[in-house]
């Protein structure tokens, strides 16, 4: 306990070995160096959720690229109207359709349409997006203006009410020019996000600093506001691959996304719903497939989000 | 441990007194990814009634969670796990949520520090300080209303009728501070807690917030507890002072008495570093690089040096490297509807500063000094007048002229947390200045990044780190090396040192000092800390509304202050007149 | 205020004339013949192109169509279906049945996801939170049109709980259901963003302060933490009507509702273009207004906004 060496009373010292003062502001060297993605990537690993959902990503697009590995049935061979609705069996473990195919082909063999339209408008949304989202935001001016005032106009419908019309009036639909058109009306959300970021990041004290030092324009922009800004684009793209394959299922159910030529879950869950009274398996499955790959994607843009969020935690 | 044994414990309060709050043996503890962490070992405060106690120490010696734990305003993750706090006798760590709630407010007051997020954005004034009436007394209706405007205008808002109706972002921060304190002390409670009630504020605001805190505090007999870092603060309001380090009480007693003469050996380093009125230059050890014509002897060298600078200055045997002439930055702000208004930010601002001397800027807020620095750094373009560097007109500078500009006047910002890219690493961003003006290849680059850490006294093994793993005072050593890469002639230091604790700002100012001496630099030290001003500069523009107020050497800002402005601002600097133990 | 409704105004209109002229522009502008591709693989009879080029001015020059067709949106002409009725007639009628579904589903979403959220908010960490995270994210990655038909099969084929599709007038009762199904993804992410933002909020300096004076645990909760957190739940309601209308495309199909969404469905899966184009056209300029709406009781909610110059 205290009062070893009063002065005076009321004046009360601490021992000195009791409270030992350290040099000041010293480094700890032993420590090993932490990035800000080094963190992210420190804070994912120990979730299982990252994991999982990682897993699942992986599984789905070995599916998509190799469907052949995972059935051996064809997914239209075969199909034999006697064996319409029917259950379980072996070599069939999901049943048949209507038609009488193979379900767990047709499940198999659909993963690529989703897949590929998820990728490919995450792809172009991201790509243009970022780019046009950061160039208005840093450059600001008459560029921002149009853009923003352009962004409105396409924000002004709802992604899905877009593509109902364009779609309808497309002569040709197939796995790009749905993934085309849903990245059409989907664009001023990323640029809207990457725009915000880029002020917040061009309007810091580091661009300043960077700005007196001497570093060119271009080069502030590619070297610190761009990977600064980069952040939350990575999880509303991670997030959104899931919702374009919910919208390119919605489209196909609607009878306007991809033709029935093309094997897709969102046509077979559209067509499996005249038997869903009898056979309500037959939508279960491709509606599975659908849901368990969309939440991959949720659960992997939640993962990322909690890791790179931390980045307000540069200021602590 | 009896009883007897517990109540035998010697205290620091005034034996006539009852003590008001005891404060016995008390540990608090956060839960973090890394396990259970202790903020608080084992703290003993009493304080009597109408006594005025403050807890001084730095971010992170547990000063603030020691006064939250009180009245258990610990953030979820913190908990008391040890010790009692007694108020009035009662533990009031193990008194129910809803006893709690009874003695918050009524009993035990609090100003939290920042008056910027403390109160809610959605809710107007009136509301929020008639929520606080309500809650700790039967009023209601037109009597809470009526309670609520003199609460305001004893808290001095004199217009406060008027304001009710307003929002907390149509308030300055001087005025929502008022509102906080009002709301402390709405329900006249028996102790005040106040958290760094002013460190937001500008000096003059803050004196006048003080002294009219401490005014009504004494009327109402109410005692206070001071959480402050600011040891000028400490001696001049409190009576009591605990000195708390790293979670522990090191000192504790009268406040003078410590401050006079501390005993511990940390109190002792923080009294040295605390800057003030009667502090003198820092002196560098190192000896200047250059074979200065002057020869400066080994014995008496500070003396010595300090000679000859005021002799430099007078015989002006170093000629300007910089002169500001009749600058003017006007802003144009956009008003409702399409008209707009002119804001002079910098207004008709003239000065110069000779080659290695530092020249500091000083003001509060919205006096135009970060404008001007922003202006000669070029950051800005100048609306009128001129800026002058080394003979040539900096704002005629356009290409490679400016890029070589550029690279002999280097800039180091005030927040140390946002000046550096959080995704870069400590050596890239060293480099960045190299890489930038295309010197050297990535090997000379690396030996040059290397030799700058030890240049700022850091080990070599930064290299490789990142911004968030280093300290506030660590972040502002990699400003300073960034900005010694290119061996610039000026360093613009815009309130370089402000954000940091006293120790780590001695620190700090010491490095600057000596880099000064041994490379020859010049200063531009733009700051709102009159008193560190004194350790650092030999010549003073003291700034107020854009204007330059006084121009003048250092040691005639402090002993003869000419203009009023500066007369107030050296009266406001807390405890300006105590003198320190050195 | 009034200032920022009147900016709000303005700003709608340069956005009003470029959405309708998007959609008109994908319509009649891309290449080949409109009136081929809004009817795909079964051409009307000659008659009815005839009307349909008269109707929409395709014999004029672009910019003059659009105009005329602005035009009409502006006097409430909205053109006429695939049967030649006029559009604002069907939307007379359908519009009341899908306003009560699209209302019994924001009520629902709006309560149940923002009293969840703020339970989840406020014992962030436990495992009511865990749930609540886990039972959302479900709910989103399960598409509307397939919640659809599971609820319908397990509530209204097994259990008969509901009725399998809603009766002409659409009596509340029966909107329960699909207003269930409708509000599901919104209702999730309401339940998220509530319970971010009540984390959020937890930790702010102005709610530990209104602690410290002395207000009891249920007032700081209510006045202080909930009011703050429904801010960003308001901004969403935004994107969120837009949203609701695609779900009642899906739901009011599913179940065999009369309203604009069913509508738009049977007309979708029908290849009749043009009533697509009107209806799709009406939604977005709803979606619109009620953007408008929900900026307005932002502003109500955060003076900051409100007395922003």
């Amino acid at each position: 306990m205290p009062s070893n060496n009063l002065s005076t009373p009321g004046h009360f010292v601490a021992d000195l070995s009791d409270t030992p003062i350290a040099a000041i502001d010293t480094i700890d060297e032993s420590e090993k160096a932490r990035s800000s993605w080094s963190d992210a990537w420190d804070s994912m690993r120990v979730r299982p959720m990252f994991w999982i959902a990682t897993a699942l990503i992986l599984v789905i697009l070995l599916v998509s690229l190799f469907p052949g590995l995972f059935s051996h049935t064809a997914p239209n061979s075969g199909c034999l109207l006697p064996n319409g609705n029917g259950g379980p069996e072996a070599g069939h473990p999901f049943g048949f359709t209507r038609q009488g195919c193979d379900i767990y082909s047709r499940v198999i063999f659909g993963t690529q349409a989703s897949v590929t339209v998820g990728l490919l408008a995450t792809l172009l949304v991201t790509l243009f997006g970022a780019i046009v989202g950061a160039l208005a935001g840093y450059y600001g001016g008459a560029f921002d203006a149009l853009v923003s005032r352009f962004g409105d106009i396409f924000f002004a419908i709802p992604t899905i009410l877009g593509a109902i019309v364009l779609m309808s009036v497309l002569p040709d639909r197939t796995s790009i020019t749905v993934a085309l058109v849903l990245a059409i009306f989907a664009w001023p959300q990323i640029a809207r996000i990457m725009r915000g970021a880029v002020i917040a990041a061009r309007s810091s004290d580091y661009v300043m600093a960077s700005t007196a030092l001497g570093v060119s324009k271009l080069q502030i922009l590619v070297r610190h506001v761009v990977p600064n800004a980069i952040a939350p684009v990575i999880v509303v793209a991670t997030t959104s691959l899931g919702t374009f394959i919910v919208a390119e299922a919605t489209l196909s159910f609607l009878g306007i996304g991809l033709p029935p030529s093309v094997m897709s879950w969102g046509n077979d869950i559209s067509q499996a719903r005249t038997s869903i009274q009898t056979a309500p398996m037959v939508l279960f499955y491709p509606a599975a497939a659908l849901s368990i790959t969309v939440l991959s994607f949720l659960m992997l843009g939640d993962v990322v989000r909690d890791a790179l969020d931390p980045q307000a935690r540069a200021r602590r | 441990m009896t009883k007897e044994q517990i109540m035998s414990i010697p205290t620091v309060a005034d034996e006539t007194s009852a003590p008001l709050l005891e404060i016995r043996d008390l540990q608090v503890g956060f839960k973090t990814q890394r396990g259970f962490v202790p903020a608080v070992k084992g703290v003993n405060i009493t304080l009597g009634a109408g006594q005025t106690l403050a807890i001084v120490g730095e971010s992170g010696s547990g000063k603030s969670t020691t006064a939250q734990a009180i009245i258990n305003l610990l953030p979820g993750a913190g908990k008391v796990t040890g010790g009692q706090i007694l108020f009035e006798g009662r533990d009031l760590t193990k008194i129910s949520a809803s006893e709690m709630e009874q003695v918050r407010g009524g009993q035990i007051g609090y100003v939290p520090q920042d008056p910027m997020s403390n109160l809610n954005p959605v809710w107007n004034i009136g509301f929020q300080v008639e929520e606080a009436i309500r809650a700790n007394s039967n009023l209601t209706g037109k009597a809470a209303r009526a309670r609520t405007v003199e609460v305001l205008q004893e808290a001095g808002l004199a217009d406060a009728a008027d304001r009710l109706k307003q929002y907390p972002h149509q308030f300055s921060g001087g005025m929502r501070q008022r509102v906080l304190i009002g709301i402390g002390l709405s329900a006249r409670p028996k102790l005040l807690i106040a958290d760094e009630p002013t460190s937001a504020l500008d000096v003059t605001v803050q004196r006048t917030i003080l002294d009219h805190l401490a005014t009504l505090t004494r009327d109402y007999g109410t005692s206070v507890l001071f959480i402050t870092h600011d040891l000028g603060l400490a001696v001049e309001r409190a009576e009591q002072l605990v000195v708390m380090y790293k979670g522990q009480v090191v000192e504790a007693g009268n406040a003078r008495e410590i401050l006079a003469n501390p005993l511990h050996p940390y109190t002792q380093r923080l009294v040295a570093a605390a800057p003030s009125l009667a502090s003198r230059r820092i002196q560098s050890a190192r000896r200047p690089e250059t074979t200065d014509h002057m020869a400066i002897s080994d014995i008496g060298a500070s003396d010595d040096t300090l000679i000859a600078r005021a002799d430099k200055r007078e015989a002006g045997v170093h000629p300007d490297l910089i002169t500001v002439d009749h600058l003017s930055k006007i802003y144009n702000i956009r008003q409702r509807g399409f008209g707009k208004t002119e804001l002079r930010a910098v207004d008709d601002v003239s000065f110069s500063i000779a080659k290695g001397t530092t020249t500091a800027l000083v003001g509060e807020s919205g006096s135009g000094k970060s404008t001007v620095a922003k202006l000669v750094l070029q950051l800005e373009t100048i609306s009128s007048g001129s800026i002058t560097f080394d003979g040539a007109d900096v704002a005629a500078l356009k290409g490679a002229d400016l890029l070589a500009f550029r690279r002999r006047v280097q800039p180091v910002f005030q927040d140390p947390y946002g000046s550096l890219d959080p995704v870069y690493s400590v050596g890239n961003t060293i480099a960045e200045p190299l890489m930038a003006h295309k010197i050297g290849d990535k090997k000379s680059r690396q030996a040059r990044v290397r030799e700058l850490l030890d240049q700022v006294a850091l080990p070599a093994s930064t290299i490789n780190r990142y911004p968030n793993e280093l300290s506030g005072g660590q972040r502002q050593r990699i400003a300073v090396a960034r900005a010694l890469a290119l061996k610039p002639d000026v360093i613009v230091l815009d309130e370089a040192v402000s954000a940091l604790d006293v120790l780590v700002q001695g620190q700090i100012l010491t490095l600057l000092t000596d880099l000064q001496a041994e490379l020859g630099l010049t200063y531009l030290f733009i700051t709102h800390d009159l008193a560190v001003v004194r350790l650092v500069a030999d010549n003073v523009c003291v700034m107020q509304k854009g204007r330059i107020v006084e121009t003048a050497p250092t040691d005639d800002v402090f002993d003869n202050p000419q203009d009023q402005y500066t007369q107030r601002l050296l009266e406001a600097i807390p405890g300006a007149h105590f003198a320190f133990a050195r | 205020m009034w200032g920022y409704v009147g900016r709000r105004l303005l700003q709608l209109i340069p956005v009003f004339f470029g959405a309708t002229f998007l959609i008109y522009f994908m319509v009649f502008s891309l290449p080949g013949d409109p009136i081929a591709a809004l009817f795909g693989e079964r051409p009307p009879p000659e008659a009815v192109i005839q009307t349909i080029r008269e109707q929409y001015h395709l014999n004029d020059p672009f910019i003059v169509q659009y105009f005329y067709y602005v035009g009409g949106i502006l006097t409430g002409d909205l053109g006429t279906t695939y049967s030649g009725r006029p559009v604002s007639d069907l939307l007379v009628q359908a519009f009341p049945i899908t306003f009560r579904l699209a209302m019994l589903a924001l009520a629902f979403e709006a309560i149940a996801g923002i009293l969840l959220g703020l339970i989840a908010g406020l014992r962030k960490g436990k495992f009511f939170d865990g749930s609540a995270l886990v039972v959302s994210l479900l709910l989103i990655s399960v598409p509307t049109f397939v919640l659809g038909f599971i609820l319908q099969y397990v509530f209204a084929i097994q259990l008969g709980w509901f009725r399998t599709t809603v009766s002409a007038g659409a009596p509340l009762g029966d909107l329960v259901l699909p207003a269930l199904v409708l509000a599901s993804v919104s209702f999730a992410y309401i339940v998220r963003l509530t319970r971010a933002s009540v984390s959020d909020n937890l930790g702010a300096d102005f709610v530990r302060t209104a602690t410290a004076k002395g207000l009891s645990r249920r007032r700081v909760v209510s006045v202080h933490i909930l009011r703050n957190s429904l801010i960003p739940v308001v901004t969403f309601l935004g994107v969120d009507v837009g949203a609701l209308m695609v779900g009642a495309i899906v739901t009011e199909g599913i179940f065999n509702i009369n309203g604009v969404g069913g509508t738009v469905y049977q007309a979708v899966t029908r290849g009749e273009g043009p009533t697509v184009v009107s209806f799709v056209a009406v939604m977005v300029i709803i979606y619109m207004l009620a953007n408008l709406l929900v900026d307005l009781l932002y502003a109500a909610l955060d003076p900051r906004i409100r007395l922003a110059k």
